[in-house]
């Protein structure tokens, strides 16, 4: 051990020199440990991100800290995976435990053969696994007002794209028999608000999914464990989290959260209802607010596109402050309500620039401009902001939400 | 016209007939229980259904909501760390909306429903039926929804016309972004 370490160091250092002393000359040396020789921590049950890496959520302080958002540090991610640790949440009632031995999902309503099952029940019913993107009906909702989005993380942070794994609710309706005449779902949750939507029968016929696994283990807590809804496409507060009942009826509910909020007043005082689609939207995440360019030179400029239709079948940026646009690299595969990462090689010459960028889904779809989506909808709606978000890049390298 | 919409996706699902018919093909899990049912029933629906017994007053609701409420939407519903509950009528199309029970929301079978599933914030499920009638009666009536006398129950909580029943319309979307 001891003896591969110090000639593989060695080999390092001469690799190095060959590469050109100059890369040697500041450093002491390169490789960066610290205990050269020493035994490294043992293995360990359960994986921790190295201690260097500080990317964390952020929130906003709350007197009533069980309601509330955490934004995700879409500024640090790389890919197109948000670790489960850092995918946002947004409570509105805090994060219960449960105990999944105790935790049942009963369907009822009208339905032939009301059906109670527990989470191992569930997993023993034919599964499926996606990638998909969720994002919150409120994410952005600062942009409406002004770009007043500091950084990606506040201005953008409440999306966060996942695998998910579960059972597709379509199977489940069909086990239990829906009586002619249903046309929605009523699914609540288990925590304390018992978190409340009304959902049409066409689209848990379609693609919902009945989830217990993200990325490659049970759900987090905070992400709905046991057991939530995941509806791809749809303003996230729809996939109800710790889900206990799913009831069919003919009507919808009318819940506090699908009117009194996630619903958008526009200027003329009449209000958005059921406005579940969530539309193409993108955001350059380097650089972007509150970051430092180290200087001039060659750049990966690089963010995030996704849409609630489908997958993202362009991405343009621009430099100059929407002047001229050119294409974007798109990592493959896109996948459909995913996010797919983009990228440019970018010259930061020391002069101003405003960047942003704009995407296009396979609907045709084009992300708007915050000033057409001000135009029809007012700045009012709250939700649903998917507008371009500009950066500037300052000539002393720093990057402001502040157009100049 | 949530139900017209309904019957719509109903005729999409025009197999959900078909379903009935056939018994179930995995047949894991088990029957729900009444009491299960029961005990998740609390969802209330527009037109009433779901409410259970009993009844509340204006001034019951007063008291009710001084001892559980007003600690965090302040004694008038004016709000605090909670949410204001009263006012901001007419405001809906102007530059400065105010969103509140009395303003905004449709129904008041949901502020039944959220109060009783969501409220007081930190001892959801405290308050009994009769308690969650009035103190829904006296929010109504702190929004000048329904008069000093008023008293809700099953069968007159849905007939309360709220001042946005009218409001709410469909979404038109995409409305936006399909040109360059
Ligand atoms: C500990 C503080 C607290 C207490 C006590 C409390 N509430 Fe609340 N209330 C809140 C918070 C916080 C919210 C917002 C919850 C969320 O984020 O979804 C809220 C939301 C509401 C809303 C929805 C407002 C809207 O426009 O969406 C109503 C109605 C309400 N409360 C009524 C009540 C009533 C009635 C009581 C007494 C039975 C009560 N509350 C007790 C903190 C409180």
């Amino acid at each position: 051990m001891k003896h591969f370490g110090r000639s593989s160091r060695r080999r390092l250092l001469q690799m190095g020199a060959a590469m050109g002393g100059g890369l040697l000359a500041g450093q002491q040396k390169v490789l960066a440990w610290d205990t050269p020789g020493k035994l490294g921590t043992p293995l360990g049950p359960y994986g921790e991100r190295s201690p260097f890496e500080k990317a964390v959520r952020w929130r906003r302080e709350s007197g009533t800290p069980e309601t509330g958002s955490s934004f995700t540090p879409l500024q640090d991610s790389v890919g197109t995976l948000t670790p489960s640790s850092l995918h946002y949440e947004r409570h509105h009632a805090g994060i219960p435990t449960i105990d999944p031995a105790k935790h049942r999902l009963v369907v009822h309503g009208m339905v032939d053969r009301p059906l109670s099952m527990t989470v191992a029940e569930i997993r023993r019913l034919p599964s499926v696994t996606r990638t998909l993107v969720l994002e919150c009906g409120g994410n952005s909702a600062s942009e409406w007002a002004a770009r007043t989005g500091p950084d990606v993380q506040r201005s953008y942070g409440l999306a966060s794209c996942s695998e998910w794994t579960g059972v597709p609710l379509s199977l489940v309706l069909a086990e239990v028999g829906v009586r002619p005449g249903a046309a929605w779902v009523i699914a609540e949750g288990a925590d304390a608000c018992r978190m409340e939507r009304s959902i049409p029968l066409a689209k848990a016929m379609d693609d919902i999914l009945l989830a217990y696994g993200q990325n490659g283990e049970a759900i987090r807590p905070a992400q709905g464990y046991p057991l939530r809804l995941i509806i791809p496409g749809w303003e996230g507060n729809t996939s109800v989290k710790w889900l206990h009942s799913l009831k069919l009826t003919d009507q919808a509910y009318m819940a506090r959260d699908e009117t009194a909020k996630y619903s958008d007043l526009m200027p003329d005082g009449k209000t958005r209802i059921f406005t579940y689609q969530m539309e193409a939207k993108s955001v350059i995440t380097f650089p972007s607010g509150g970051q430092t360019m180290p200087g001039r030179g060659l750049y990966e400029l690089t963010g995030l596109a996704w849409s609630g239709r489908g997958r993202i079948e362009r991405v343009e940026i621009t430099t100059d402050g929407g002047r001229s646009w050119v294409n974007a690299q798109l990592q493959e595969p896109r996948l459909p309500i995913a996010f797919t990462r983009f990228r440019l090689p970018w010259r930061f010459d020391g002069r101003d620039a405003v960047i942003a960028s704009r995407a296009t889904d396979e609907s045709g779809y084009i992300q708007p401009t915050r000033e057409a989506l001000v135009a029809v909808r007012g700045t009012n709606s709250i939700y649903h902001f998917n507008g371009i978000k500009y950066w500037t890049v300052k000539a002393d390298g720093t990057v402001t939400n502040v157009e100049v | 016209m949530w139900k017209c919409s309904a019957l719509a996706l109903v005729l999409v699902w025009a197999g959900a007939a078909a379903l009935t018919a056939q018994s179930p093909k995995y047949g894991v899990g088990r029957p729900a229980t009444p009491e299960e049912i029961r005990d998740l029933g609390a969802a209330i629906a527009p037109d009433g259904g779901g409410l259970p017994e009993g009844s509340g007053s204006v001034a019951e609701g007063r008291a009710v909501f001084a001892a559980r409420c007003a600690r965090c939407h302040g004694p008038k519903g004016e709000g605090a760390v909670g949410a204001t509950l009263v006012g901001g009528q007419g405001t809906l199309g102007t530059p400065r909306p105010l969103k509140t029970v009395g303003s905004f929301w449709p129904y008041a079978t949901t502020v039944w429903d959220y109060i009783n599933r969501a409220m007081p914030f930190d001892e959801p499920g405290l308050l009994k039926p009769p308690e969650v009638y009035a103190v829904v009666a006296y929010i109504l009536n702190l929004n000048s929804i329904i008069g000093d006398e008023g008293v809700m129950d099953a069968r007159s909580l849905p007939k309360v016309k709220m001042p946005n029943r009218d409001g709410f319309v469909a979404d038109p979307r995409p409305d936006v972004g399909n040109a360059k």
